[in-house]
């Protein structure tokens, strides 16, 4: 089975978020990157399917030079080889048009990335990415198992689930608990050094967005403490000061 | 101002809150609002309803192909709509059906799409919106640059206003092609009867510092009183304490009520990146240095053992 797991290059989700340039730019000063979390559950599943059935594992980014410590991790948790369109993401659409032209005619079986990126939490590339291929995008995803050439799904719906079987190939935007998230051992990581990562310009230069500019939201106000002995005072304040209850 | 074309979803017969708010959201935009919703389960009357929100006309794809979500089948019917009602917006509350539906409308009508949007549009000058981004920790002020328009609005981002009237309810054919079905939705597994935790205005949340999936009933018994959901912590659903479904957080639901209560939570930036549209926090914690107090607009340092069922006396006390 020929596997492509899409991930991003995202502030960690401790980082402080604030902008510079005007607030058109991340101000990525002191940030650490770690690949998506959703991503990073689509690639541990990933390698669960190529242990149990053989095949590979293509990792893709979209991103700068930058986004490469990010891939090689990837690689060093099971990935065979890497990909890296050259560019700076600018929106979904643009993104998702770049992994269409790579996935397109390369005979991938499934295609995994993570139920949205934690930075702009769109949601959106796994099902454009579909709809471009002219192929399922079933998202967001539970739990993947493959049978045979269907794969049997667990889609999150509010307040539950549903199960679904569909013939691959297919695009699918994970979450947990499809797979624990894996940690690189030492020999994943020497072995990560030498395996392929392939540089492609960008060729599509698609997107429907522009970026105007970033806000943060205003500061909260204080918090109001109760006394634990005076738990009336806190359903008066509910009641009466936020009208809630 | 453009047609706008607005996805409703129901459950159980009944158009959700959610989708009434993207209606809400559309009649604020002007112009004259066409929903379009799908299945036999949800009646005719529920549909006229929607008059009373501000639709003036609702297209019915009233076949039961279309009772289960297929993702697919929904877009093309939905793109198909959006062109035959010359609709240049199409407006859809961020679901777990709206979003992968609407990624694939976009492609189809060549469409901006922007989901999370918080606010109403600025058309002074272009198309611009409002979105959420880094999990509620930040916003994006973007343009959208094509002819047509798709907005997947975040829950709040528009207040339902009753404002009279009635819809008038059109059949619409499903156009789908059968390969649209290729999905088997062959189960669903869905909690009925119970407050369902994304789409909740109030919420009381465990964490660790319960102990244990036994001491759930005072949670519960809180949540009961108030006619609230139940929510709790990352790592009190990957020990099994309670259900997935139920894990608030940056990985687990973003939740956006009015009210959330948070019960032996510290408040890591994880868990705070799922609560954080909450419009008040309560955090009840033994630890009066737990970072969740930090995020909170009102505050009870004490053992939620003591403190909870207290607060669920005096809550019935002054209902």
């Amino acid at each position: 089975m020929k596997i492509l797991v899409c991930i991003t290059h995202v502030p960690d989700t401790t980082s402080r978020i604030a902008f510079t340039d005007g607030d058109k730019k991340f101000d990525a000063n002191g940030v650490q990157f770690i690949i998506g979390p959703y991503d990073d559950y689509a690639l541990a599943r990933a390698v669960e399917l190529k242990e149990q059935s053989g095949g590979s594992i293509t990792v893709l980014n979209v991103g700068g030079a930058e986004t490469e410590p990010t891939l090689r991790k990837a690689l060093a948790i099971g990935a065979d080889d890497a990909i890296r369109i050259n560019a700076e993401p600018t929106d979904s659409l643009f993104v998702a048009s770049e992994i269409a032209h790579v996935a397109k005619d390369a005979g991938y079986d499934l295609i995994l990335m993570g139920r949205e990126s934690i930075d702009f939490n769109g949601g959106m590339v796994h099902g454009m990415v579909g709809e471009i291929l002219g192929i399922p995008s079933i998202s967001p995803v539970m739990t993947l198992d493959i049978d045979g050439d269907t794969a049997k799904m667990a889609r999150e719906i509010e307040g539950g689930k549903e199960m679904l079987e569909v013939k691959m190939p297919l695009v699918a935007g994970c979450q947990e608990p499809i797979a624990e998230w894996k940690i690189p051992n030492m020999r994943g990581i020497m072995s990560a050094r030498t395996k392929p990562l392939n540089v492609v310009e960008p060729s599509q230069n698609q997107s429907g967005t522009t970026l105007d500019k970033f806000e943060l939201p205003p500061a909260k106000g204080a918090v109001k403490m109760v006394d634990a002995d005076n738990v009336a005072e806190l359903v008066n304040l509910l009641k009466n000061d936020a009208k809630v209850i | 101002m453009s047609s706008i074309l607005v996805f409703v979803e129901s459950a159980e017969g009944q158009i959700k809150k959610t989708s009434l708010e993207a209606v809400a959201y559309a009649k604020g935009m002007g112009g004259d609002v066409t929903t379009i919703a799908f299945g036999t389960e949800v009646s005719d009357s529920e549909l006229q309803g929607l008059g009373n929100y501000g639709a003036s006309k609702v297209l019915h794809v009233k076949d039961d192909r279309y009772n289960k979500g297929v993702i697919q089948a929904y877009a093309s019917v939905i793109a198909d709509a959006m062109n035959k009602e010359g609709a240049d917006v199409l407006v859809l509350a961020n679901s777990s059906l709206g979003n992968p539906v609407s990624a694939r409308v976009a492609v189809k009508v060549d469409a901006s799409l922007v989901s999370n949007v918080t606010e109403l549009p600025d058309t002074s000058a272009g198309f611009k919106v409002k979105r959420s981004i880094y999990t509620g920790k930040a916003f994006a002020n973007v343009e959208l640059t094509k002819d047509k328009k798709i907005l997947a609005i975040k829950k709040n981002a528009a207040e339902v206003k009753e404002v009279g009237g009635t819809a008038t309810v059109e059949a619409f054919a499903g156009s789908a092609a059968d390969s649209d079905f290729s999905t088997n939705i062959t189960k669903t597994e869905k909690a009925t009867g119970e407050i369902l935790l994304p789409e909740a205005e109030l919420v009381v949340s465990g964490g660790r510092g319960l102990k244990g999936p036994e001491n759930w009933g005072m949670i519960e018994e809180l949540a009961k009183v108030l006619g609230a959901a139940t929510g709790c912590s990352k790592p009190v659903s990957d020990m099994d304490w309670r259900p997935h479904h139920e894990h608030v957080g940056q990985t687990g639901v973003k939740v956006s009520p009015q009210l959330y209560i948070a019960v032996g939570i510290s408040g890591a930036i994880q868990h705070l990146a799922g609560v954080n549209s909450s419009k008040n926090i309560v955090v009840i914690n033994k630890d009066p240095e737990a970072p969740f107090f930090k995020a909170a607009d009102y505050g009870i340092v004490g053992d939620a053992f003591e403190v909870i069922p207290k607060l669920t006396e005096a809550i019935k006390a002054a209902k």
